[in-house]
Formats: structure tokens, C-alpha cells, sequence
């Protein structure tokens, strides 16, 4: 058990490595890092001295040594576009994208889970089949497109919900946060929805699936022969069961979440990272996009790295020593 | 070599049965016969080659030439749909945008570069991704190793930031005069490049078992070079799974260029794709101008939908063990 989280462990450090290596290779040679901190008029003589007091001249293993140096403390040099530190926007916009994604999962999770019980239940009923075909179509609907129609209906024909921006901000434990105040909950809604219809549409298929599959087993049809209540066998027994799955997915699906909380961010304007980083994109700001790509890569090998570990602890074969090289999804 | 039914010999006659042409055996194959007995294939296959033929005919049948300046009457401008241009007097069937250009013949063209984009970029993942694959197979030893850990953290992150990232770094790369006329290339490079990696893994695996068989033992006893070997003798044994990667990820594809084009890192609009129409018109979803929103996004929904469909169908055919 220990060697085999040590072992993941120093996988996710080689994985933030080379994500690092890639960071400090666009930061030093996309684009040139003097341009951003010179103004039109700076002489020659100007470069040659910026370039010695940055340490542009030295060795490149060097300079990478203190790129990754400078990370750690927190230290992104600043942005080619406005000049402060990337660090400070960045962590000024996090707290607004990490409510968003906390907020889509636990729905997705919720209605998913709700969701699937019901059509694995109600297997022929017309509503279960209704929910099982809407499905489809929310799989293939791309998340920008969700975005723009569910502002067509709830904020520009309905007028309920508004539709860019936080609302106003309340203050939670020091952390700035719109689920304190109405408007911030209202703001909320639709960008949730967006970003978690195609997690919850994945985790109610995986969740019918998974409960049809239990129903069949011996053990369900005993409970019912103790005369178990429908309620205790479909929930107590069959439900929890079905658990094990559904958790790893929603893990893994929190990355898919981060990723495509720039869209929805964007449809939105809701001012996260992901606005943050598109707008980035846009103006070739490789500061931001360098600290960008670090901060995810640190999430996900995180994310993967706990996942792993819950596998390990539900699961004991995977403690054991594995076969180098087998398949690991 | 076992007797072909023709030269099959009754007592001393020769009877000859005629093999049955091309078209009645494709018609007879496995393929075609659940194909028939599929009706959400069929639908979704009239639409795809409907679409695709609108596409690819856009000039001749588009009644306006969009993206002309000259033929473009600023008095036409937000025509509604069936409504005639207050300065031209010209029936515009899905309306127009606020430059007076047609909604419909805009969706044609669009959609024409969204598939070609679409098409190219699956195109290239899947030249890398299956060339890849087949050495990493092959070789096996530290060549395998090397670049299925390169997959392995590419599989890491979402195929999304990827190619945003990558479309990041060639604008960086690019002069900034040339970004636009470049964006197509620079698309078609970025999602083709976040997509080679289940394409590498799946050819990676089927070549892996090819290669220990005795054909491929022989051909090298023959003293064929490795590049034959590969691709002259591996390759068409590993391509039945390809195919179905490869419709599954057009899907993919024009999904992920119509959201880059859609967040403005994508197409530019002066030669917009489907996800650049749809970014112009959210902006007049307030001023009630809705149909220069709906039809590109119903348009997309049904290209991406039936491409799908398609492509689950296709997979349940040629290989169920990939479900």
C-alpha cells in the first residue's frame, strides 16, 4: 500500500515536472519576455542590461532551476499585458472559479445520482425513457451552446436569472463568495447548469448502468425475499453499491469540469481564471498562460494522485504489485 | 489455397456460379445489413450527407455571396427570417446579420470550414497518432516507453485546454500580421494535436499482438525494412478500430473548433466557422434578433449529433469490444 502511493506519487512529481519544463520553455522562448517589461522607447543598451540583470544569458538548465524556484515561492514574473503580478490576479480570480466548479459537481453528482436511481427503477416508464433520450442530446450539445440557450430562455425571454457576471459578493470565512447574497445565488444557476449537464448526464448513465446491473444479483433478489421494503432494498442495499464507480468518475471528472469552466466563464463573463486565461490567449499573454497551465497540471496530478489512493483503499488488489506497463485509465 | 466457387467440379461438368458483383455484395455485407435494420443510422446519415453535400456545394447553392463587400446592402441589415431586405427587396430565407449579410448562405460557408477544419485535423491526429502507435508497438523497449508516457500525460488534461494551449503558443510563434490568415492552419495543428493519443493507444495495442504473429515474423525473414513491415504489413491489420476513433473524434473535433472559434480564439470573422456565427450572435439575443443565433447552433447541433450517432453505430459493428 505504501509502496504503491509512493510510486504514484513520484509519477504525479515526474508529470509536474515536464508540465513545468513546458511552462518555462513558453515563458523563456514564445515570444520575447523582454517586450512585456520595456516600454516602446527603450534603447539597446536597455535590453543588453535587462537581459544580464534577469539572467536571460545564463545556462538554461540554470535558468530553469530558478523558474521552478521562483514557482515554488509563488512567483510568476508579470503579466505581458498590464504589468503586476500574475500571482495576485490569479489568486484574486481563483476563488470565484473554484465555487463555480464546486457548485456544478455537487449538482451534476446530485441530479445524476437521483436521476439514474429513477430511469434504473422506472426502467420502461415513459419519463425514465424521456430523461435517457434528453440525455443524448445533452451529451452531444457542446457547453458553449448550453450556455447561450439557457440565456436565451431563463434571462432574455423568462428575465429570471441574470446573465453575466457574480451578482454581488458577501463575504464567507474571509473568502469572497457570491453564495452568500441573492444576487450571488442567482448568478449562480445558470453557469452551474452549463457546466455540470454533461457531468450529471454522465453520471446518471454510469449510475443506471451500474444499479441495473445490482438489481440482477443475488443478494438483491434475497433482500426482497426477507421482505425488505422496496424503499430499503433499492437505496439501503443496491444504491450503495453502485457507489465505488461513481465516486472515482466524479474525481476524474473534476478536471474535465476546471477545463471547461473556461467556456462557461466565458459565456458567462463570470470573472474567473478561465476568463482570465482566454483573454490570455487572445492578447498572447504567456505569463499568464505559463501559470495557467502550472496551476492546472498541480490540480489534476493532485486529483489523480487522491483518486488512486481511494482506489487502493476500496480496492486491495490493486495493492499488490502490478505488471509494469499495464493499462491505467 | 482452398477452391474458389467457380472452379468447384460436379462429376464432369464444370459448373460455374457467377461470383456476385461489387455493389450486391457490399449490399449483402454485414455492414450494409445492419445498416438497413438501423433506422437512427439511416436518419443520421441522410442528415450528415445532406449537410455535407450543402457544404461542399455552398457556392452554387447559396443565394448570396456572404463574405463580398460589394454584394452586401447595409439596408438589409437584421431582415427577419422570410422577410425581404429593405434595401435590396431580396427574399432572405433565414434572415440576415446586422452587415445585411444571409443567414443561410453564412451557415453554408461556415459550415464548409467547419468541416474542412474538422476533417484535417482528425486527419492529421490520425496519420500521427497511428504512426506512433505502430512504432511504439513494434519497437517496443525505451521507443515504446518514451511515447506512451508522453501520452499518458497528455491524457492528464482535458483535450480542450490542450489545444487552446498549443493555439496559444503558434500565435505566440506567429508574427502577429499573419495570425489571422494562419487561424485555420493553426486549428487544424492544435485539435489535431490534442487528439493523436487514444488513436496511438488503441493501434499501440492491436500492433503489439500483430507483431508476434507469423506473417510479420516472415516478412522480416524476407528481410523487408521496418518502414514496409509497419505499414505495408501492420498497418492494414490495425485499422478497423481507426476508423471508429476517427468518426467518434470528428464529432470531437468540430465540437472543439466551433467552442475555440466560439470563445474568439478560433476562426476569424471575417471567414467564420459555425462556432463564430454562433459567438456573433449571442450578441443580439437581447435586441431580439434571435435568428442569427438559432440556425448556426441548430445547424452545429445537428452536424455534431448526427456524426455521433454514426459513429456509436459504427462501433457497435465493427468492434462491440470497444463499448
Amino acid at each position: 500500500m505504501f509502496a504503491y502511493v509512493v510510486r504514484r506519487a513520484l509519477q504525479g512529481v515526474l508529470v509536474l515536472f515536464v508540465v513545468a519544463f513546458i511552462a518555462f520553455t513558453m515563458f523563456r522562448f514564445v515570444g520575447d519576455p523582454l517586450d512585456g517589461l520595456l516600454g516602446q522607447e527603450a534603447t539597446q543598451l536597455d535590453r543588453v542590461e535587462l537581459r544580464e540583470r534577469l539572467g536571460l544569458n545564463d545556462a538554461v538548465p540554470v535558468q530553469f532551476a530558478r523558474f521552478v524556484g521562483n514557482a515554488l515561492q509563488g512567483e510568476f514574473g508579470n503579466s505581458y499585458r498590464n504589468g503586476v503580478p500574475v500571482a495576485g490576479m490569479i489568486a484574486e480570480r481563483l476563488p470565484a472559479t473554484l465555487e463555480l466548479a464546486l457548485v456544478s459537481a455537487l449538482f451534476a453528482t446530485l441530479l445524476g445520482i437521483a436521476l439514474g436511481v429513477y430511469t434504473a427503477i422506472n426502467r420502461d416508464g415513459w419519463l425514465a425513457n424521456t430523461i435517457m433520450s434528453a440525455s443524448l442530446i445533452g451529451v452531444s450539445l457542446p457547453t458553449f451552446l448550453i450556455g447561450v440557450l439557457l440565456i436565451w430562455v431563463f434571462a432574455v425571454e423568462l428575465g429570471w436569472l441574470p446573465s453575466f457576471g457574480r451578482g454581488e459578493t458577501g463575504n464567507l470565512f474571509g473568502w469572497d463568495s457570491s453564495l452568500v447574497t441573492v444576487s450571488g445565488l442567482k448568478s449562480l444557476v445558470l453557469p452551474a447548469i452549463t457546466l455540470g449537464l454533461y457531468q450529471m448526464t454522465l453520471v446518471m448513465r454510469l449510475v443506471r448502468a451500474e444499479m441495473l446491473e445490482v438489481l440482477r444479483t443475488d443478494y438483491i433478489r434475497f433482500a426482497r425475499a426477507r421482505g425488505l421494503s422496496e424503499r430499503a432494498v433499492n437505496f439501503g442495499h443496491a444504491l450503495k453499491n453502485t457507489l465505488v464507480p461513481v465516486i472515482t468518475i466524479i474525481g476524474l471528472q473534476v478536471g474535465q469540469i476546471t477545463a471547461f469552466a473556461i467556456v462557461t466563464e466565458t459565456v458567462f463573463q463570470w470573472p474567473g481564471v478561465g476568463l482570465l486565461f482566454i483573454n490570455a490567449i487572445q492578447f498572447v499573454d504567456i505569463p499568464v498562460m505559463a501559470t495557467y497551465l502550472l496551476l492546472v497540471g498541480t490540480l489534476f496530478v493532485t486529483i489523480n494522485l487522491i483518486v488512486d489512493v481511494l482506489y487502493a483503499v476500496i480496492d486491495p488488489r490493486l495493492r499488490a504489485e502490478r505488471p509494469a506497463g499495464g493499462a491505467s485509465t | 489455397m482452398p477452391p474458389t466457387r467457380s472452379d468447384d467440379k460436379v462429376g464432369d461438368t464444370t459448373v460455374t456460379v457467377p461470383r456476385p458483383g461489387r455493389l450486391s455484395r457490399a449490399w449483402q455485407s454485414d455492414i450494409a445489413w445492419s445498416f438497413r435494420h438501423s433506422p437512427v443510422a439511416i436518419v443520421a446519415a441522410i442528415v450528415f450527407f445532406t449537410l455535407v453535400f450543402a457544404a461542399l456545394a455552398a457556392p452554387l447553392i447559396a443565394p448570396h455571396t456572404p463574405f463580398d463587400p460589394a454584394t452586401l446592402n447595409l439596408m438589409d441589415g437584421f431582415t427577419p427570417p422570410m422577410g425581404e431586405g429593405l434595401g435590396s427587396g431580396s427574399l432572405y430565407w433565414l434572415g440576415t446579420d446586422d452587415q445585411g449579410r444571409d443567414v443561410f448562405s453564412t451557415i453554408l460557408y461556415g459550415m464548409r470550414l467547419s468541416l474542412m477544419i474538422g476533417l484535417a485535423a482528425v486527419g492529421f491526429a490520425a496519420v500521427l497518432g497511428v504512426s506512433l502507435g505502430l512504432i511504439a508497438g513494434y519497437a517496443g523497449g525505451w521507443v515504446d516507453a518514451l511515447i506512451m508516457r508522453i501520452a499518458d500525460i497528455q491524457l492528464t488534461f482535458p483535450s480542450i485546454l490542450v489545444a487552446l494551449l498549443i493555439f496559444g503558443v503558434a500565435r505566440g510563434l506567429l508574427p502577429p500580421e499573419s495570425r489571422e490568415q494562419m487561424a485555420v492552419w493553426v486549428l487544424i495543428l492544435s485539435i489535431g494535436l490534442s487528439e493523436w493519443v487514444q488513436f496511438a493507444r488503441t493501434v499501440r495495442s492491436s500492433a503489439m499482438v500483430e507483431a508476434k504473429k507469423d506473417y510479420v515474423q516472415a516478412a522480416r525473414l524476407v528481410g523487408r525494412r521496418p518502414v514496409a513491415i509497419l505499414f505495408r504489413h501492420l498497418l492494414p491489420n490495425v485499422m478497423g478500430p481507426v476508423l471508429v476513433i476517427g468518426t467518434i473524434y470528428l464529432a470531437l473535433a468540430i465540437i472543439t473548433e466551433a467552442t475555440l472559434s466560439f470563445l474568439g480564439v478560433g476562426a476569424p470573422p471575417t471567414s467564420p466557422s459555425l462556432g463564430t456565427l454562433i459567438n456573433i450572435g449571442q450578441d443580439y439575443l437581447f435586441s431580439g434578433e434571435w435568428w442569427i443565433l438559432l440556425f448556426p447552433s441548430l445547424t452545429l447541433l445537428a452536424l455534431a449529433l448526427s456524426v455521433n450517432l454514426l459513429g456509436d453505430w459504427l462501433r457497435d459493428v465493427l468492434n462491440p469490444k470497444l463499448r
